[in-house]
């Protein structure tokens, strides 16, 4: 929500500025398995976003007062590249927002890797974005989860994650990097799309009760082809596997 | 990781001394290389190299700024690089270390000294020039870095085109005119194992190594040279990895410009 001087029309007949209807995702391409040194990783496009998420461990919790005799720990790095935005090159290394996302993206999955199985070891997941056009934060959750299940992890669920956003007085989903600037609202999420629970939530702007029940509802119908994706992504992967298995 | 380093140093010694290597190439043989030049679209310039399983992404922005004191002409270039935690379980979240400080700033001598950036080109008005921004991103480690990554900058730098820049603003979604690169630099890497040579090595082999040679060259001159490690070399393994990098130059330039 940056200053509201010289704010564009969002709507324009009805439409989004990129064609969009107001329930509509971009397009998004996942891809499993790409880094072979990680453990678990996924190459995700969404949108004009380009993110990179690798998963490394189980392994030794360091610093060793760190871990945790009854579970794994998670350590979480979300970090944007410096090229990856369309304005001034930015600094390397993670910002204050960076390290809150860092923070909530490593909660998002404390909730749904079974940690108890790896007492005293440390999970790392990666978040690199190389290519941001808003909503890189769902994006990096969504990916991770999908690095996370190619690591081999247990998990209660498969998350993504997605945001709803407010242009005037329409709901609109998956907001990118002009509509993140100029909406009224935005509010991202990440669900746990077996019992809907909601495993992140911020919010800034202004929403009715009504329009947030109603925001939760929309991204709980996005989720359905956001983890169709995910799933596919990484059902090929064992395809390709199959494939080479019977010499095709 | 001691035990570890011991474990793959004794196999690739093992494996050398029977004349083969992990991957089963020659000591003079360099891995397969592949340029994905222009992969962003938000940079201005970007490339990624794939040499062997060694994946490194280069992105390039410019950024308006103020000339230095003594080249009110010119713009300026600067080289950094990141060995990301999600490249290698060797690598560590934090502050740059030292291996990616070295890493950034031989590539940026071999373009420096080669004048690969036509500088005078970044001016664009009294006090006024472009700034460019090189960022070597690590995405997957095994080994040779030095060599990927220069081969990823140089091509960074020649698939990037410059912003337009009209009544003071710049306008960054109209890029027409590309940068101008005058001269075109890589380097040739290689590790010094049990006394031999090996070229363009793995992870393995570098962990294995006593010493690392890196040779940058345009074709013409050495442009930058970097040894590494504890080990040494003698006078005639300079000269033959000096060799290797004027051979090695064409196919790897060609490999560049055809990839744009």
């Amino acid at each position: 929500m940056a200053s509201k001087a010289n704010k564009p029309e969002l709507i324009v007949n009805g439409k989004r500025l990129d064609g969009r209807g107001f329930r509509e995702l971009r397009p998004i391409k996942i891809e499993a398995g790409i880094l072979k040194n990680a453990d678990g990783s996924a190459y995700l496009e969404w949108g004009n976003n380009k993110v990179l998420a690798a998963v490394y461990g189980p392994v030794e919790a360091q610093p060793k007062h760190m871990a945790d005799p009854t579970k794994a720990i998670i350590k979480c790095r979300y970090s944007m590249a410096p090229f990856s935005s369309l304005s001034e090159h930015g600094r390397s290394g993670p910002n204050r927002r960076a390290i809150e996302i860092s923070k909530v993206t490593k909660e998002v999955f404390e909730n749904v890797v079974m940690l108890n199985e790896f007492p005293g070891s440390q999970i790392n997941i990666f978040i690199e974005i190389l290519q941001s056009d808003g909503g890189t934060r769902a994006a990096g959750i969504t990916a991770a989860a999908v690095a996370l299940a190619s690591a081999g992890l247990h998990m209660k669920d498969l998350v993504y994650a997605v945001s709803v956003g407010k242009i005037g007085k329409e709901l609109v989903l998956d907001l990118d990097m002009i509509e993140d600037n100029y909406s009224d609202s935005d509010m991202p999420m990440a669900i746990s799309p077996r019992n809907g629970g909601l495993l992140l939530l911020q919010m800034d702007g202004e929403y009715t009760k009504e329009e947030l029940a109603e925001a939760i509802k929309i991204a709980a119908e996005a989720g359905k082809t956001i983890s169709k994706v995910q799933k596919d992504a990484l059902r090929s992967v064992y395809e390709k596997v199959e494939e080479r298995y019977n010499g095709e | 990781m001691e035990a570890m380093d011991m474990i793959k140093t004794a196999y690739i010694r093992g494996l050398l001394a029977k004349g083969t290597r992990e991957d089963g190439r020659a000591k003079g043989d360099f891995r397969s290389i592949k340029i994905s030049a222009g992969i962003l679209q938000n940079a201005e310039g970007s490339a990624q190299v794939d040499l062997g399983a060694t994946r490194v992404l280069a992105g390039v922005k410019l950024d308006l700024g103020e000339p230095m004191e003594d080249t009110p002409n010119e713009g300026a270039v600067a080289m950094s690089a990141d060995l990301l935690p999600l490249a290698s379980a060797d690598f560590e979240m934090g502050p740059p270390s030292p291996d990616a400080i070295e890493l950034a700033r031989v590539v940026d001598r071999g373009i420096r000294a080669g004048r690969c950036v036509n500088t005078e080109s970044l001016f664009i008005e009294e006090g006024k020039v472009w700034n460019i921004y090189v960022d070597i991103y690590v995405l997957n480690y095994d080994g040779n870095l030095f060599d990927a990554s220069e081969i990823a900058a140089m091509s960074a730098l020649l698939n990037t085109k410059v912003p337009e820049y009209e009544n003071g603003k710049v306008i960054r979604e109209k890029r027409i005119k590309a940068l101008k690169v005058d001269n075109m630099v890589t380097s040739v890497t290689c590790a010094k194992i049990d006394g031999g040579i090996v070229f363009d090595p793995t992870g393995n082999e570098e962990t294995a190594a006593q010493a690392r040679l890196t040779v940058a060259t345009d074709g013409q001159y050495i442009r930058a040279m970097q040894k590494g490690l504890g080990g040494s070399f003698t006078q005639q393994e300079v000269l033959d990895v000096a060799n290797g990098a004027f051979e090695r130059h064409g196919m790897l330039k060609n490999a560049i410009e055809s990839s744009m």
